[in-house]
C-alpha cells in the first residue's frame, strides 16, 4: 500500500525531521509505531496523509507518486487516507453530525456541503456511525459539550463515514482518560479488520502497542531503530529506542539536540 | 512540530524597549511637533474670546433655540431619514461582499502559507508566486480603499455618478470594504488550524474547509465587527450627504448654509435619536450572537 | 461508496430539533427584507455597476483623474498642505485627551458617588446630590460633545473664526474629546477594585487613591485608546478641511470646484501617504508605550 524510499523532511532548512526513512506497508496490514516524542512519528505521518510534502526521496501510495499530486487529483487520494488526531481536531461549535459527515467532504460537491450545513443531508449515515463507536444519541449534540473521550470518538465516526482504505491514528489515545485507552485501540482495530483497512498507529504507550499490533515499528531522531514483527520485539531493542531519554520533558530535549545537521537530504530532489 | 532557533532577536528588542534614550528622544520630537504643528494650524486661541468671535458663537447658539420643529420641517425628514439608514445598510452589505473575499485571501494561511497550501505549491514555483502574489495584491487594495476617506471616495463617486444615495452607498462600500476586510483576515488567521488540517486530509477542496472549518470558528467574531461596522456606518451616511450622497446630511448642509440654527439642532437631535437607536440594537445582537450557541 | 460496515441505520436516529431553528429563519427572512428595501431605496444599481451606465461613468472618470499633478510648485504646496493637516490632526488629538481627562474623573461613578470610595461616607444627602449632579452633567457635556457631527462643529467654528486649520483643530478637539472621554470613562469605571481598597484600608485619600491606585492601572488604556483615535483623526481633518477648516481638505474642495481633477489626484495621493504613515507610527507608538 505505502512505499517509501530514502524519504526526507527537512524544515527550515535546518531540522532534519525524518531521514532516509524506507518503509513498505501492505494493503491491510496493521502496525504500530512507537519511539520517543520528537522522533519524527507525527512528521511522518503527515507526510503518509498527504498533509506536508516529503523534502527528498519517493513516497508511493498503492503505486502512486503522490509527489505528481496536486489539486482535484490529490484530494481523491486523500480521501482514501483517513486521519484521527490526537487532538481530535473536530470543530467546537458544530453539532456532532456535522463533524461526523465533515467525513464526506471529500466526495460532495459544494453545493451539498453547503445544503448539508443548513440541514442534514446523510443524518442517517452520521447515526449509523456514531452507533459503531457506542455514542448515538449524541447525534445533534454540540460537539464541545463532550468529553474528551467521547469527542475521540466522534473522530472515529467522522473517519468511519469518510470510508478510507487506510486508517492512520496519531497517538488517537494520548489525550484520553488511560482506563479508556484500550477501548479506543481496540476499536479502531475491529473497524479496520471489518473492511479490510490498512490500519498505522502512532502510540505513546509500548504496552498497547505490543499487546494489540502484530507489527511494531521503532522510530528514533527520524530514523527506524527497529522493524519487527511483535513477537520478534526484544528489551534490547527498547532500550535503544528510549536510551537517554527518562522523561517525557527529557524526551523532547534529548531527542531534539541529537537533531543531525542536514547534510543528505537537498529539498529539490523529490523524484 | 519544528522548532524555530530562539532568542536572539527577542533579546534585542527587549535592550531596545528599555533603552535610555527612548524617554528623551520622545519628548524631543513630542515638543517639537507640538510648537510646529501650533504655527503650521495658525493656532490662535484669541479669536475665540475676540469680541467677533464671542458675538459669531453667540448668534449661532441663541439662533438654535426654540429648535425649528414645525410640520412643515419635520415632514421632509422622513424620507431622508430613512435613506441614511438604507445607505449604512447597502453601503455595509456592498463591503461585506467586497472585503470578506478580499480578506479570504489577505489572510497568509489561507493564501501562501501554512499547512493548507505546502503542498500546493513545494512543487511548482510559479503557482507559490501566484498565490504570493495575490495575498500581497489583496492586502494593497484593502490598504488603499480603507486609507482614502470615505468622505472623499463619495465626492468622487458624487462627480462620477452623480447625485443621490448611489454615490454614497459606493463610498461606504468601497471604504468600509477595506476596514472589513482587514479585520476579516486578522480574525481568520488566528483560527484554530487543527480541524482544517483534518478536513484537508479527508480530500475537503478549500471551500469545503472554508465553510466546514473555518466559518463556525470565525463567524461569532466577524458578525460582531460588522455590526458594529454597521453603526459607523449610520453615523457616515449621514454626514456624506453633505456632499450630496443623500440622507439627512444633505438637509443638514442646507439648514448651516442657510443659517438656520434652529434647524440644525432638530436636525442633530434626530440623528443622536438614530445613532442612539441603531447603538442599542447592535449591542443587543452582539450580545445575542456571541452569547448564543448556534451553527 | 458504502461498504459492508457502514449503511443508511436500521433503525431511526433521535430527531434533532429541527435545524434550522425557527428564529434562525426569521432572522434570515428578515435579513434580506432589509437588503431588498435598502438596494431599492438606495437606487442601487448592479447592473450599471457590473459593465453598464454605472462602470462607465467611473471608468471616464478614473481617467479624468491620471496623470497626477506632479507639477514643482503643486507638489511644494501640497507637502505643506499636507503638513498642516498632520498639524490638525496632531494638536486637535492633544486637545481632545486635555478635555478628556477633564471631565472623565468627573464623569465616572466610581470615583463620585458609587462603589467602594464612598461606601463608609456618612450619608450625607445634600453632598450626594451635589455630586451627581456633578457627575450627571459631566456625562451629558461629554455626550453633547460627541454627538454633535464633528463636521458640524466644525462648520461652527469657521463661522466663529473664519475659514483655516485653527477651527477644523478645535473641532476635531472638541468632538474626539467627547468620544475619548466615553472611552476613558469606560476605562475607569471598569478599573480593579481590590487595589482601590487596599489603599483605602491603609487610611489614604481619595485624591492619594486616585493618583497610586487609579491612574497607573488606567494610563497605559487612556495611551492606547488615544492612539487609536489619532489614526481616525487624521482622516476626519481631512474630512473637516472641506468645510473651510483647512488643509488638504480644504484644497480638495477647491480642486473639486475648480474641475481641476489632476491635482485632485495628487491631493489624494498625499492623503494616502500621510494616513498611512500615521497609521504606521501610532502601531509604532502603541508597541512601545504601551
Amino acid at each position: 500500500m505505502y512505499q517509501l524510499d530514502r524519504v526526507c523532511k527537512v524544515f527550515d532548512s535546518r531540522t532534519m525531521a525524518v531521514d532516509e526513512l524506507n518503509l513498505k506497508v501492505r494493503r491491510g496490514e496493521k502496525l504500530a509505531f512507537i519511539g520517543p516524542s520528537g522522533a519524527g512519528k507525527t512528521t511522518l505521518f503527515r507526510m503518509l496523509n498527504l498533509t506536508i510534502p516529503q523534502t527528498s526521496g519517493t513516497l508511493l501510495f498503492d503505486g502512486l507518486n503522490i509527489a505528481r499530486l496536486y489539486g482535484r487529483r490529490l484530494r481523491e487520494v486523500r480521501r482514501r487516507i483517513g486521519t484521527v488526531y490526537q487532538q481530535h481536531n473536530l470543530i467546537p461549535r458544530l453539532p456532532v453530525v456535522h463533524n461526523v459527515l465533515s467525513g464526506k467532504l471529500g466526495a460532495w460537491p459544494v453545493w451539498r456541503a453547503v445544503r448539508s450545513l443548513i440541514r442534514p443531508t446523510e443524518a442517517d449515515l452520521a447515526y449509523e456511525a456514531l452507533r459503531q463507536v457506542g455514542i448515538p444519541e449524541k447525534l445533534y449534540d454540540r460537539t464541545e459539550t463532550l468529553s474528551g473521550g467521547q469527542q475521540q470518538r466522534v473522530a472515529i465516526a467522522r473517519m468511519l463515514v469518510q470510508d478510507p482504505e487506510v486508517i492512520l491514528a496519531d497517538e488517537p489515545v494520548s489525550s484520553v482518560d488511560p482506563a479508556l485507552a484500550a477501548g479506543i485501540v481496540k476499536l479502531l482495530i475491529e473497524l479496520s479488520e471489518a473492511s479490510r483497512k490498512t490500519l498505522m498507529m502512532n502510540l505513546h504507550s509500548v504496552d498497547l502497542a505490543l499487546a494489540h499490533f502484530p507489527r511494531v515499528i521503532g522510530l528514533r531522531d527520524g530514523k527506524i531503530s527497529f522493524d519487527v514483527p511483535t513477537a520478534e520485539v526484544t528489551d534490547e531493542h527498547l532500550a535503544a529506542l528510549y536510551a537517554g531519554n527518562q522523561t517525557e520533558a527529557g524526551e523532547e530535549v534529548a531527542s531534539r539536540a541529537e537533531r543531525r545537521p542536514v547534510r543528505s537530504c537537498r529539498p529539490h530532489l523529490i523524484s | 512540530m519544528q522548532s524555530d532557533a530562539p532568542s536572539a532577536p527577542a533579546d534585542l528588542i527587549l535592550s531596545a524597549r528599555r533603552s535610555p534614550y527612548f524617554p528623551v528622544v520622545f519628548s524631543v520630537l513630542f515638543l517639537l511637533t507640538f510648537l510646529g504643528s501650533y504655527r503650521l494650524a495658525q493656532v490662535q486661541p484669541l479669536l475665540l474670546v475676540e469680541a467677533e468671535g464671542r458675538r459669531n458663537i453667540w448668534k449661532f447658539v441663541s439662533g438654535m433655540f426654540p429648535p425649528d420643529l414645525s410640520w412643515n420641517f419635520l415632514s421632509l425628514l422622513g424620507r431622508p431619514i430613512l435613506e441614511t439608514i438604507q445607505i449604512s445598510l447597502m453601503g455595509t452589505f456592498m463591503a461585506v461582499a467586497i472585503g470578506f473575499p478580499l480578506g479570504l485571501l489577505a489572510t497568509s494561511s489561507l493564501t501562501f502559507k501554512g499547512i493548507l497550501n505546502e503542498r500546493e505549491t513545494a512543487g511548482s514555483r510559479p503557482r507559490a508566486l501566484l498565490r504570493r502574489g495575490s495575498y500581497l495584491l489583496a492586502r494593497a487594495v484593502l490598504s488603499l480603499f480603507r486609507t482614502i476617506p470615505e468622505f472623499v471616495w463619495a465626492f468622487m463617486f458624487v462627480r462620477a455618478v452623480g447625485l443621490g444615495p448611489f454615490p454614497g452607498v459606493l463610498a461606504i462600500g468601497i471604504s468600509y470594504a477595506g476596514m472589513l476586510g482587514k479585520v476579516y483576515s486578522e480574525i481568520l488567521e488566528h483560527v484554530n488550524p487543527g480541524p482544517l488540517e483534518a478536513l484537508q486530509a479527508t480530500g475537503a477542496s478549500k471551500l469545503a474547509i472554508i465553510l466546514y472549518g473555518l466559518m463556525p470558528q470565525a463567524l461569532p467574531n466577524v458578525v460582531s465587527y460588522t455590526l458594529y461596522r454597521w453603526e459607523c456606518a449610520v453615523r457616515a451616511s449621514a454626514i456624506l450627504g453633505f456632499v450630496g450622497a443623500g440622507g439627512i446630511g444633505q438637509q443638514l448642509e442646507i439648514s448651516m448654509r442657510m443659517f438656520n440654527f434652529n434647524q440644525v439642532f432638530t436636525l442633530v437631535a434626530i440623528l443622536f435619536v438614530m445613532v442612539a437607536g441603531v447603538d442599542a440594537l447592535s449591542a443587543r445582537a452582539r450580545r445575542a450572537i456571541l452569547g448564543r450557541q448556534r451553527v | 461508496m458504502a461498504n459492508a460496515p457502514l449503511q443508511a441505520a436500521a433503525f431511526a436516529p433521535p430527531k434533532g430539533r429541527g435545524l434550522p431553528s425557527t428564529s434562525t429563519l426569521m432572522i434570515l427572512v428578515g435579513f434580506f427584507a432589509l437588503m431588498i428595501w435598502s438596494y431599492v431605496g438606495t437606487e442601487f444599481s448592479l447592473r450599471g455597476l457590473l459593465g453598464g451606465e454605472s462602470a462607465a461613468q467611473i471608468g471616464t472618470y478614473v481617467t479624468k483623474l491620471f496623470p497626477p499633478d506632479l507639477s514643482r510648485d503643486f507638489l511644494l504646496k501640497t507637502g505643506y498642505w499636507t503638513l498642516e493637516t498632520f498639524a490638525m490632526s496632531f494638536l486637535g488629538t492633544l486637545l481632545a485627551v486635555l478635555i478628556a481627562l477633564a471631565l472623565v474623573f468627573f464623569s465616572s461613578r466610581n470615583l463620585m458617588f458609587a462603589g467602594p470610595l464612598f461606601e463608609m461616607e456618612r450619608s450625607r444627602p445634600s453632598v450626594r446630590a451635589v455630586r451627581t449632579g456633578l457627575c450627571l452633567s459631566a456625562k451629558a457635556t461629554l455626550n453633547l460633545l460627541r454627538t454633535v457631527p464633528h463636521i458640524v462643529w466644525a462648520l461652527i467654528l469657521v463661522f466663529a473664526v473664519g475659514l483655516g486649520p485653527f477651527p477644523g483643530m478645535l473641532a476635531l478637539g472638541i468632538h474626539t474629546g467627547g468620544v475619548l472621554g466615553r472611552l476613558f470613562g469606560e476605562v475607569v469605571e471598569n478599573v480593579e477594585t481590590q487595589p482601590i481598597e487596599a489603599l483605602q484600608g491603609t487610611g489614604a485619600s481619595r485624591l492619594q487613591i486616585l493618583f497610586y491606585g487609579i491612574l497607573p492601572q488606567v494610563l497605559p488604556e487612556f495611551v492606547a485608546y488615544t492612539l487609536y483615535r489619532w489614526e481616525v483623526n487624521i482622516r476626519e481633518a481631512v474630512i473637516l478641511g472641506y468645510v473651510g477648516a483647512g488643509g488638504l481638505g480644504q484644497q480638495i474642495q477647491i480642486a473639486i470646484s475648480l474641475f481641476l481633477e489632476h491635482r485632485l489626484l495628487t491631493l489624494i495621493l498625499a492623503i494616502y501617504v500621510i494616513v498611512t504613515l500615521v497609521d504606521y507610527f501610532s502601531a509604532y507608538l502603541r508597541g512601545r508605550l504601551v
